[in-house]
């Protein structure tokens, strides 16, 4: 049997996608560039949008990518249950391009803040969430500016009560976000979007004093080899 | 408006021309006249005022800098020296490493946010020019007192500068400094460090040779950005009105910076550049002049083909321009189109403004006429060179002799550990750190509060070898003890850094520097920087170490009062085997706690001096770096064979400081009885060659051994463990006391 194929976008101005294709492969898949001006997918199994500064973020961040060629595809395939993952700069294209609801806005302290947050994990029901427990605390790392989650009170009512909310924040709301969410899913749950970085916990080495991120990998795959 | 060309300037030989405006002296200028035989045009003389500035010209420092040449030590690693954008040193395996340290101080006063982000841009752009891949970078930063109203305008920008163009470029920041002092009120220090990654045959110098071969612009378009700003900016002081100056500050787009760099990287893959050059102070007239002098000698350039975002520029203004994020490469005729694809793929604007000749001689045309014709050597290597004079400062004697001897000393020791562990230059500098992205690339092995940066060496050409090996980086000056001493401090400040490196068991192997000093027009500040080179260069000698490139910044002063002479000194070094990395203080409960080097009573220039009687006087610590080698060989070699289970280094604030960051590190506490008679010595004096280092139980005799073999003195103080720092019989603090006191510094001042 052959790797599955993760696809790893990016557009000008990503900056995590080395790290993000790292962790696809650390978990055995095979990491698959896309390119953000080309139409096509390259048949990938699944996709990990990473973090970073899209377009320099300069309109709104994510705002301008996700008119660009490759999210013209990737949008309907993402509608249609291809398993889609958004980081950081990720999320935020996700909420601009509506596969997922809300948006992200400017840290309620104003500052960028880097630093390894206890986040706890609130759906296993997601297909980048299987291998995690209900209720798992998990440490990852946050690094943003504009990472405050923010949705009108009947999204946010939704939301919790279809139990998509997949992350929260715990040990202390490093952003303000709304109801401490740190990450939300789609209803069919293949779309995921979150403000931490799993890519930066998957090594003793390097990155976060943590390697709970190498969950989001082995969820997914053994996803799409039991497809 | 009539284009000065140089047959009109043939026309007009005694036209009046503004070079003391341009910061020229009149018998500068009249050397160009003597180079030229005739007048200079206007676009000329912005060429040599900018070029022949302190800023790019080094015309007050050259004569001592040149001992770094002069001194240097043998060293098989050292590839590219300094004159060019930055050193490069071999660091095994195929791999080759490149760094330079460098100053953004004038700038970061008028506008911080935008000073300290183009600082970052700029050295990156250095580091690209090389042929390298940024991996990293740090900010050595001083501020003046965190209580002074000036400091809560400087210092968020700065940091928000720093942050929004580092983490936008994606590029971990993963260490440097931030130290307080009322010296600095009227004039911060912004020193920006990038390190490169690059193959050993991979290396780019900036050069143009082959006649034929043509000039591409590339990057963002010129606008009226800093006009002025290398010569007016970098080399004035601040008794005017900063408002006046606002518009010299340039403006920078981190996110052309990020095409760039891939851009760059992509052209060096396609291997489609002959010679690269960044443009940086004094833009387009720096990089044709310097392209063309280190090349076949001549070059031609219509300047009406530069892309300009301003489309009123005047030649003058587009030669001194400073904008941002942009190069310029020689690139082969055939190679063009494949240069040009790559520039496209990034949406990164290039355009070929000129060629490669063999006439030795640089030529500009505007509207067809030329505004420009010089020997572009004349410009680029033979500026002025002074040997300005230099006596002892006044009051030197003075203040050597107030030592600190006759200073109370403190009844009450734990409450001086907690003040001083509290104070803004000890306390957590969380505040600012956690603006910095330290992750992103995920090759970050150690950061910040760790004693030096380390990364690990993967992924940084597609398709290059893999190795174990890991680079290590750290900055370290400190001002006070260069002001009692300028020839010690400098040793000071090489040794910390040296050492910072060897405790995370890297082999210190490279130094940079950034020297930052107030007018080199006054003989007693020109006293303190050839004292602190001469005293760096011996230093690097005996340690071994070549300067491998670095930058100077005089003026750093307001009215006539200079900063404390501030030498920041940046060492490199290489682990074979990055997994077997030290990490900073006690990892461990149960570990024997040791300490390594001698302590004497030394509180000349000390924090405890500083923070608790605002005084300073008499004698730095002496510089003994015999010790500090063997000191270093001690702790690579521990760390090679797996003995060290953490350490830290010894410096500001003494034992008593490295007891309690070592303690904080993981939240492991210590119970140590202290090896001499006088408690307040062995915790509180700066002692230099010392670090303190935790072994388990079974792994002492071993390294004991080390120890002796080296001759560097280990005393066993205790063991790790339970949640108190505890010095027996002296003081008693919770971990998470030290923890509320270390963390709330710099919250308390800036929110």
């Amino acid at each position: 049997m052959s790797a599955a194929r993760v696809g790893v976008v990016t557009f000008p101005g990503t900056l995590d996608d080395q790290d993000a294709a790292r962790a696809v492969r650390l978990a055995g898949a095979e990491a698959v560039p896309l390119w953000h001006a080309d139409h096509d997918l390259k048949g990938v199994d699944a996709v990990f949008l990473p973090g970073g500064f899209s377009y320099g973020d300069y309109l709104r961040c994510g705002a301008i990518s996700r008119f660009s060629p490759l999210m013209t595809e990737l949008i309907p395939a993402a509608r249609s249950g291809l398993p889609v993952l958004g980081t950081c700069n990720g999320f935020q294209i996700l909420c601009e391009a509506h596969l997922l609801p809300g948006a992200l806005t400017r840290n309620e302290g104003l500052h960028y803040i880097c630093r390894d947050q206890r986040i706890r994990v609130e759906s296993t029901r997601t297909a980048w969430t299987a291998d995690f427990a209900d209720g798992q605390e998990i440490v990852l790392p946050i690094k943003h500016g504009e990472g405050r989650y923010v949705a009108d009170a009947e999204t946010l009512a939704a939301l919790e009560s279809e139990g998509r909310v997949v992350f929260r924040y715990a040990g202390g709301n490093p952003n303000g976000s709304l109801n401490d969410i740190a990450g939300i899913t789609n209803e069919a749950g293949n779309v995921v979007g979150l403000m931490p970085h799993p890519e930066h916990a998957v090594e003793d080495l390097t990155g976060a004093p943590s390697v709970d991120g190498r969950h989001f990998f082995t969820s997914i795959l053994k996803r799409l080899v039991n497809a | 408006m009539n284009t000065d060309s140089v047959s009109r300037a043939l026309e007009t030989p005694d036209e009046r021309q503004p070079y003391a405006e341009l910061g020229m002296k009149d018998d500068e200028y009249q050397r160009v006249r003597d180079i030229l035989g005739r007048r200079p045009t206007g676009s000329e003389l912005a060429i040599y005022s900018v070029m022949w500035s302190e800023h790019c010209s080094y015309k007050s420092s050259k004569v001592h800098l040149r001992q770094f040449g002069t001194k240097a030590p043998e060293s098989e690693a050292l590839l590219v020296g300094m004159g060019e954008n930055a050193g490069v040193v071999d660091i095994g395996d195929g791999w080759a490493a490149t760094f330079k340290i460098e100053s953004h101080n004038h700038p970061s006063y008028v506008e911080p946010h935008q000073g300290a982000a183009t600082g970052v841009g700029g050295i990156v752009r250095d580091i690209m020019s090389m042929g390298a891949r940024p991996v990293a970078v740090m900010d050595a930063l001083r501020f003046g007192g965190a209580d002074q109203p000036d400091t809560r305008r400087v210092l968020p920008g700065v940091v928000e500068g720093i942050s929004h163009y580092g983490n936008c470029l994606g590029l971990p920041n993963i260490g440097g400094e931030v130290v307080f002092d009322p010296c600095y009120i009227g004039n911060p220090l912004v020193n920006a460090l990038c390190v490169g990654l690059l193959r050993k045959d991979q290396i780019k110098l900036a050069t143009a040779p082959g006649p034929g071969n043509k000039v591409v612009l590339f990057g963002a378009r010129t606008g009226a950005d800093g006009i002025g700003g290398a010569s007016v900016l970098a080399s004035a002081t601040f008794e005017d009105e900063s408002q006046a100056k606002r518009p010299a500050v340039q403006v920078g787009d981190p996110f052309m910076e990020k095409l760039l760099i891939e851009c760059c990287l992509e052209l060096y893959q396609a291997d489609v550049v002959v010679g690269i050059q960044d443009l940086g102070a004094a833009g387009v007239s720096c990089a044709t002049t310097e392209l063309a002098a280190k090349g076949t000698g001549g070059m031609e350039v219509n300047l009406n083909l530069v892309p300009l975002r301003d489309p009123t520029l005047r030649p003058e203004e587009i030669l001194m321009s400073e904008s941002q994020e942009r190069m310029m490469a020689v690139v082969t005729p055939d190679d063009i189109p494949a240069f040009m694809a790559v520039c496209d793929k990034w949406d990164v604007p290039a355009t070929v403004i000129g060629e490669v000749t063999d006439t030795g001689r640089l030529v500009m045309t505007w509207d067809g006429e030329v505004i420009v014709d010089i020997p572009p050597g004349t410009a680029a290597d033979e500026g002025p060179v002074y040997e300005r004079p230099f006596h002892e400062p006044a009051g030197q004697a003075a203040l050597n002799a107030d030592g600190p001897e006759r200073l109370p000393r403190p009844e009450d020791l734990r409450e001086t550990l907690l003040t001083l562990l509290g104070s803004p230059n000890l306390g957590s500098k969380e505040w600012v750190t956690s603006q910095y992205d330290r992750y992103v690339r995920g090759n970050t092995v150690l950061a910040q509060p760790a004693d030096a940066g380390m990364l690990r060496i993967s992924e940084v050409m597609p398709g290059a070898q893999e190795t174990t090996r890991g680079i290590a980086l750290a900055t370290d000056g400190n001002g006070r003890y260069a002001k009692l001493d300028p020839y010690t401090g400098a040793q000071l400040a090489l040794a910390e850094a040296y050492r910072n490196v060897a405790v995370t068991g890297a082999t210190p192997l490279a130094v940079t520097n950034c020297l930052n000093f107030g007018s080199p027009e006054d003989p007693e500040v020109m006293w303190q920087f050839s004292e602190a080179v001469r005293g760096l260069a011996d230093a690097c000698r005996t340690l071994g170490v070549p300067v491998t490139g670095g930058n100077v910044s005089f003026y750093n002063q307001t009215g006539s009062t200079a900063i404390n002479p501030t030498p920041v000194i940046g060492v490199l070094g290489v682990i074979d085997d990055v997994a077997q990395r030290v990490r900073s203080g006690f990892t461990a409960a149960g570990l024997r706690v040791l300490l390594l080097g001698e302590t004497r009573e030394e509180f000349g220039g000390s924090e405890w001096a500083h923070v608790v009687h605002g005084h300073l006087g008499g004698l730095p610590p002496q510089a003994d770096l015999e010790a500090e080698r063997g000191l270093a060989a001690v702790l690579t070699e521990a760390a090679a064979r797996g003995l060290l289970e953490g350490s830290h280094d010894l410096s500001d604030g003494g034992l008593a400081v490295a007891l309690a960051e070592s303690c904080l590190a993981q939240g492991v506490g210590c119970t140590v009885t202290l090896p001499g008679e006088d408690a307040f010595v062995e915790l509180f004096s700066e002692s230099a060659a010392r670090a303190l280092v935790c072994v388990r139980p079974e792994a002492f005799d071993a390294f004991a051994d080390l120890c002796v073999r080296h001759e560097v003195p280990c005393s066993g103080l205790g063991l790790t463990g339970g949640s108190a720092l505890t010095v027996e019989g002296v003081l008693d603090v919770p971990v998470e006391e030290l923890r509320e006191v270390h963390t709330s510094a710099l919250p308390r001042v800036f929110g």
